[in-house]
């Protein structure tokens, strides 16, 4: 029975393009219907998935026939991400010197926490270059966990969680340690959480949306050069 | 047809940044090339906005989809992981909150040092 499943789902191109997108929708419409921030569409999409295929034992590689074409743009998507750095930058003429040196003690701090937590745990180098990147948006994260061979699964959870970590700490953070400046707030925001924080930046603010938005693509190229040097030092 | 123009110009940076990847011995993924050959066409004004625009708004919007089939790629490597799990979602939660604190902190400090420093030599 299983091998016969496996072999229908293994030569079907759809399938897994299907179960996706439809389970993508499902999480998409749920957070919409309850507003609730855990209910992200990409946690509860993957979630459904994997349910799917485990009750119906179904091979990932199986799954992935189909999978992977909805994958195959993921790069282009993410090369496409540079109109919203080329349109946000007027804003960071203004301010460019608070900005840069502001996301660049974020991207560092997040390397020097990760190192710290890496001791602590005992985190072998694979599970150390998972999670390095979990502060930057989700493509760019994940395609560096790859690059340095990560576990890119566990990369995308780790990212999801700490966006919608930075969506739901964002405001009470910022007045614990009193963050006042709109530029500073979306700063912060962005660097430690990327895009779902981005979305709580800007109910905060225009400032703090457009800031926010602008240390999504910043945040993530001076990472490709701080993993550089702090995959090197665990 | 004015979609697959525009996406096309897409294909041929996403097919470089490949080549460059591929060519350039540094741990820098394929992707990245790609948002700076991007970028620096439209801030030399070498490529208009227009001309891949729609495309690439399309492709931004519809790009969480994309994370899906990778993160069901746990399933794969589960048996290994699945006693950290819990560890890695601290770390990514306490990581999140103290970068946003150093991040903000940071920023605000250095906007209100140039800001003293205009008005006093004002």
């Amino acid at each position: 029975m299983n091998e016969t499943m496996n072999e229908i789902f293994l030569s079907s191109a759809y399938f897994g393009a299907a179960l996706t997108i439809g389970a993508f929708m499902f999480g998409r419409w749920l957070q919409k219907k309850t507003g609730f921030i855990l209910f992200n569409p990409i946690l509860v999409g993957l979630l459904i998935c994997i349910a799917f295929l485990k009750i119906f034992n179904i091979d990932y590689e199986a799954y992935n026939q189909g999978g992977k074409y909805v994958s195959y743009f993921l790069n282009l998507a993410t090369i496409s991400l540079a109109i919203l750095l080329y349109e946000q930058f007027e804003a960071l003429k203004k301010n460019y010197l608070a900005i840069l040196l502001g996301i660049l003690s974020g991207v560092l701090t997040t390397g020097l926490t990760l190192l710290i937590f890496a001791i602590i745990f005992k985190f072998s180098h694979t599970e150390y270059v998972t999670l390095l990147p979990h502060a930057i948006t989700t493509a760019m994260g994940m395609a560096l966990a790859e690059q340095y061979e990560g576990y890119v699964s566990i990369a995308v959870a780790g990212i999801v969680v700490s966006g919608i970590t930075g969506n739901v700490v964002a405001v009470p953070v910022c007045r614990l340690f009193r963050i006042t400046e709109p530029v500073a707030r979306g700063i912060g925001i962005g660097t430690a959480s990327h895009a779902l924080g981005t979305a709580k930046a800007l109910e905060m603010g225009e400032i703090e949306g457009a800031m926010s938005g602008l240390s999504i693509a910043v945040a993530g190229l001076m990472t490709v050069i701080t993993m550089a040097v702090f995959a090197g030092f665990y | 047809m004015k979609y697959i123009s525009q996406y096309l110009i897409i294909l041929i940076i996403g097919f470089i940044s490949e080549l460059l990847n591929a060519i350039i011995p540094a741990p820098i993924p394929t992707c990245i090339y790609g948002i700076v050959i991007l970028f620096f066409l439209l801030f030399t004004g070498l490529l208009k906005l227009d001309a891949i625009k729609d495309a690439a708004r399309f492709l931004i919007d519809i790009q969480p989809i994309m994370f899906v089939p990778a993160g069901v790629g746990l399933i794969v490597i589960w048996s290994e992981v699945k006693d950290s799990i819990i560890k890695y979602i601290i770390v990514c939660m306490v990581s999140t909150v103290i970068v946003m604190a150093v991040s903000g902190r940071v920023t605000q400090f250095i906007i209100r040092c140039t800001k003293k420093g205009g008005s006093s030599n004002e």
